[in-house]
Parts: C-alpha cells; structure tokens; sequence
C-alpha cells in the first residue's frame, strides 16, 4: 500500500517534469523554426506572467476558498517596485533582474501580510468588497505619489524580459508553478485546504487558522509581484490604469474557468484566454463578442457530461492526470 | 490529580444563562456520559470546554493546565480533541488527508523544506502516512483512504470524525452525539469501537449521547443537564431511575 502510493507521487512528479520539458521544446522549435509570426512571439511572456497569476489567485479563491478581488493590487505593487529598481540601478542585467524579482515579490508579499489581516475577521461577499477597495486604493496611490510618476506612469524601462529572453521567463514561471504546487501537497497546503471546507473543524484539530489565513494570502501576493516584475520588463512602460479591477477580474475569469483548486486547469485557461484575444484579431469589431462567447461555452462545456465522459474514458482520463472518480461507498 | 477537572463553569448570552455552575471532574481513563433534554446545553458545554466558546465565569483545568480564554487550536493543542453533532469533515479532501490533516502538530516540516521538497518533507510524509493508516485501521478506514470525505455514508463519516479527532493525540476525547443516526447494530459496534480507543490509546471520554442504550452500556458515570443546570450525576443506572430525571424527559 504504501509502496504504491510513493511509486504514484513519484510518476506524477515525472509526469509534471515532463510535461514542462515538452512545453519548453515546443516553444522553442516553434520559435526558432520561425513558425510564429511576431504577434505570436509578443505573447509568450504575457501567458506566463498570467500563468503565475492565475496559479496564485487559485491558492486564495480555490484552495483557501476566499474570493479576493485585489490580485491586480499585488501584481501592481511588484512591477513598480521591480521597475524602478531597474531604472535607478547601474548592475548586469542579471543582477538587477533578480534584485527586481526579490524585491518586487517581498514588498507585494508585505502588503499581502497587511491585506490578510481584515480577512482574520472577514470573508466571503465582504472580504471581496474589501479587496476591491484594496486593489483601488493601490491604484489611487500610484497615480498620486511622485516617484511613480503619476498618471503618466513610469517609462523606459528595461525590457529585461521580451520574448528574446522566454527560457528565463519560463523557468521562473515553472518555478513559481512548481513552488505553489508544492505547498499545496504539503502539510501547510492541507491546512489552508481544511480551511475551505470546514474552518471550524480545522480550529478544532489544533490548526491555527488565522496563520494560515494570512500566510496564503502572503505567499499568494509574493507570486503576484514576481508576476507583475516579468510584466513590467517586458511592456517597458507601466501606467497605474492598466492594474484596475479590470485585470484583477480578468485574473479571476481565468481561475474560475480553468476550475478552482485545479493548478492544471489554471495553467490552460490561462494560454487560452491570454491568446484568444490575439486569435479573434481578424474579427475586428466582433472581437470582444466572440471572446464572451466563447467565454461562454467553456463555462458550458466545464459543467457538460461531455467532459465528464472524456475524464471517465480511461485513455483521455490518464491524460489530464485525473483519476477515474471512484462510486460511492456502500451505496 | 484529575485529568480534567471544571469548576462553576458558566456562560451567559445576553440574559439568557445556557450553562451554570457546571462542574466535571474526569479521571484518566474514564467513560463519562453527559445526557440531557434537547436544548439543556450539552453542547454549549462542549464549546466552553473546547474554546469555541470563552465562558463568563467558572475555570478548566486540563492536565493542570488552565485552558480558560486559550483559543481553541491551542487548547487542542493542550490535548483535548472533539467531534461534532452535525459531521464537519473535510468534504472535498480524501479520507486519509482528512487523518493527515489532524496530524499537523504531531508531524512537522517547515514551510521552506515543502516548497524544495527537502529528505525531511519526504521522511515526514512518510511518517503520517504511516500513522493515519495506523489510526484510520482501528474503523477499518484503511481500505477506502483514497476516497473522498463526502462520498462516504453516513456512519463511516461519523467513524472517520472520531479517528480524525485521535490523530491529535488527545488526552480527553469529546463525542457529540456519536450514535446519532445510526441503526443498532452500528450503534452495538460503535460501543466496542469506543470502548477500544479508551483502552488502547490510553484516553478518558466524555460523550454527549441521546441512545440510552449506548450510555447505559458503555457509560461508567453519568451527569444530567436540563435548563444548563446539572439535576443528577453518579452511577448510570440510579441515574435514569432518578424521578428528576424522569420529570425532565417527560414532563410531570
């Protein structure tokens, strides 16, 4: 029993590994082979900064079960940081990339420490509304402090992280993939999981809710600001609209389409729907509708037997990784 | 010295006073019974002594430690575990992350060697592992660990509670109501299973139960509550003849 169970972990840690190596060789035989166009190119480190994103926000909204409504806020708070680090820096890339990413990740990991503090005594609809409020306020003050620049946001930053320099990009991307998988499957993501499904039981087991409350919150902000450092080096410019309740929406979108506490469903929505916009270029003004539509018939599609009846086919179930839902007990 | 011993425990809400001058004292090893009305408190009484509630007045002494006004993961933590009336499993985990889960204090790694995956975090896993098989083998759990909670029935969900709340290794074991809705011959089996964790994981049990049965056969000491008051305590059986007793069940 046990043997079997160490030999699973272990193919499924295989499987992820090797699930990454074969994305990371398509990329780059379709890169190199020339066979993406520059439209194309131009959105590879967008899908991985909304991969981060996502996986993130799925640790709050999917395994703590709380909806926050600030991940923007987060994402803000690292690229500034990030970027005018980069800016006043004089070091090899490098180093100043990496001092940007620590940086960047601490300080938006601090105000998620601050952030998770009303959660201690707020949730569901109102801790939604707050972290609205939260995601605005950060907003608010961007566009109002003088070395952020203001409205006009900050410009001429080092575009550390174009698509010339995806390998970088994806290994932390893969790494931030792995980091919050990782803490899921451990006792502290057991933890935040049992908050979601029954808090007061997990008080009554000797698991301090509170902490794990904040430290989700923490290690979820943390993510976010490395999210928003590759974001800023890579559009070069940062203005304080783009992180409007917009973005932290359309982060939420991803999330809940690709299925809450699913990191692989994540991960997909988030290629399809940072893609799909470029794709539907050619509908002009019919762009945005056909997103929404399309929107739409995933949703559908997530909630048909048709894909019930694809997890369950043995062959196409292995695939995703996904086990066969077993009948109920004794019934 | 006593294991547990409560003395003039009491809360009020409002003006309502829900539980008063309520005094326990339980000896290692002990099976006690706390039977009363619906509405008499006993669950209240469970929330005081678990921290779920901070009480008005009165003190806990567990192990001589005081447990009053200590939230209730730390008071977990001191060595008192419970389940509840209503099953609050972890719905959507498995049966055996739902053990693991409660093994959090027992079995540590720091946050830092879970995100590397250090030797540490695997040896530790592998200890839990261990341990909740262990655990979840004495309600025959351990054939099903991979299930989901909520696709379990009813009475192994009950079974899966009592062995979660085990895996903190308590010193004294709250029951709410373990009996409830089960048939008799669950219910028969349950008392053995009781009577088994006392035994053999050196614990005292204080279980609140309406099944008669159940109390009269494994209960060695009874109290009654009726009105937050307690109107009766000592030997089961003189007990439930007691006519106070009676008067509270049934009327005058």
């Amino acid at each position: 029993m046990e043997n079997l169970k160490k030999k699973f972990a272990g193919k499924k840690a295989l499987t992820n590994l090797l699930f990454i190596v074969i994305s990371y060789a398509i990329i780059t035989f379709l890169l190199k082979g020339g066979i993406l166009n520059r439209q194309y190119t131009s959105l590879l480190v967008p899908i991985a900064v909304n991969i981060i994103l996502a996986v993130s926000l799925n640790l709050i909204t999917g395994f703590l079960g709380e909806l926050s409504l600030g991940h923007a806020g987060f994402m803000s708070i690292g690229a500034y940081v990030g970027a005018l680090i980069t800016i006043n820096m004089d070091a090899p890339e490098v180093v100043e990339l990496a001092i940007a990413l620590i940086a960047g990740g601490a300080v938006a990991a601090f105000f998620g420490f601050i952030i998770g503090m009303p959660v201690l005594r707020l949730n569901g609809d109102y801790l939604a509304i707050v972290t609205l409020g939260f995601g605005e306020i950060i907003k608010s003050i961007l566009i109002s402090l003088e070395i952020t620049n203001g409205a006009k946001g900050l410009q001429k930053i080092p575009l550390y992280t174009n698509y010339k320099s995806y390998t970088l990009v994806f290994i932390l991307m893969a790494i931030s993939v792995i980091a919050i998988t990782n803490i899921v499957n451990s006792r502290h993501g057991r933890a935040i999981c049992s908050i979601r499904d029954n808090s007061i039981a997990t008080e009554s087991i000797g698991i301090n809710v509170s902490r794990f409350k904040v430290m989700a919150f923490v290690i979820s902000a943390f993510f976010a600001g490395i999210a928003g450092v590759l974001y800023a080096h890579n559009v070069g410019i940062l203005k304080p609209t783009t992180f409007d309740y917009n973005k932290s929406i359309e982060i939420l979108v991803i999330v809940v389409l690709g299925g809450m506490g699913s990191i692989r469903g994540s991960i997909i929505a988030a290629v399809i729907l940072t893609a799909l916009p470029e794709l539907l270029r050619g509908a002009d003004d019919f762009r945005m509708l056909l997103y929404a539509v399309v929107l739409i018939i995933i949703m559908l599609f997530n909630h048909s037997k048709i894909k019930e009846g694809l997890y369950n086919n043995n062959t196409i179930g292995k695939l995703f990784g996904k086990k066969t839902d077993k009948k109920k007990v004794g019934e | 010295m006593a294991l547990l011993e409560v003395n003039n425990l009491g809360i009020s809400f409002g003006g309502l006073r829900a539980v008063d001058n309520f005094n326990i004292t339980i000896e290692k090893g002990d099976l006690y019974g706390l039977i009363g009305p619906n509405g008499a408190g006993k669950t209240t009484v469970f929330n005081l002594l678990t921290g779920v509630y901070v009480p008005t007045d009165g003190s806990i002494v567990l192990d001589g430690v005081k447990l009053n006004g200590k939230p209730a993961h730390d008071i977990c933590k001191c060595g008192m575990a419970r389940t509840f009336q209503n099953i609050r499993l972890f719905d959507k985990m498995s049966v055996l992350d739902n053990v693991k889960t409660a093994l959090h204090n027992q079995v540590k790694y720091s946050l830092l060697s879970s995100i590397i995956r250090t030797p540490a975090y695997f040896n530790a896993e592998r200890n839990m592992d261990k341990k909740a098989i262990e655990i979840l083998k004495v309600f025959g759990l351990d054939r099903i660990c991979e299930y989901k909670a909520s696709n379990l029935p009813y009475g192994m969900q009950r079974k899966l509670e009592i062995a979660r709340a085990l895996a903190t290794n308590p010193k004294l074991l709250l029951l709410d109501e373990p009996a409830a809705g089960m048939n008799p011959t669950e219910t028969q089996e349950l008392m053995d299973m009781i009577r088994f964790i006392r035994d053999n994981f050196d614990i005292a049990v204080l279980l609140i139960e309406h099944d008669m049965n159940l109390v009269l056969g494994i209960c060695e000491q009874l109290k009654v509550l009726d009105y937050g008051r307690i109107i009766a305590e000592g030997d089961p059986v003189k007990v439930v003849n007691d006519p106070r007793v009676i008067t509270a069940y049934l009327g005058e």
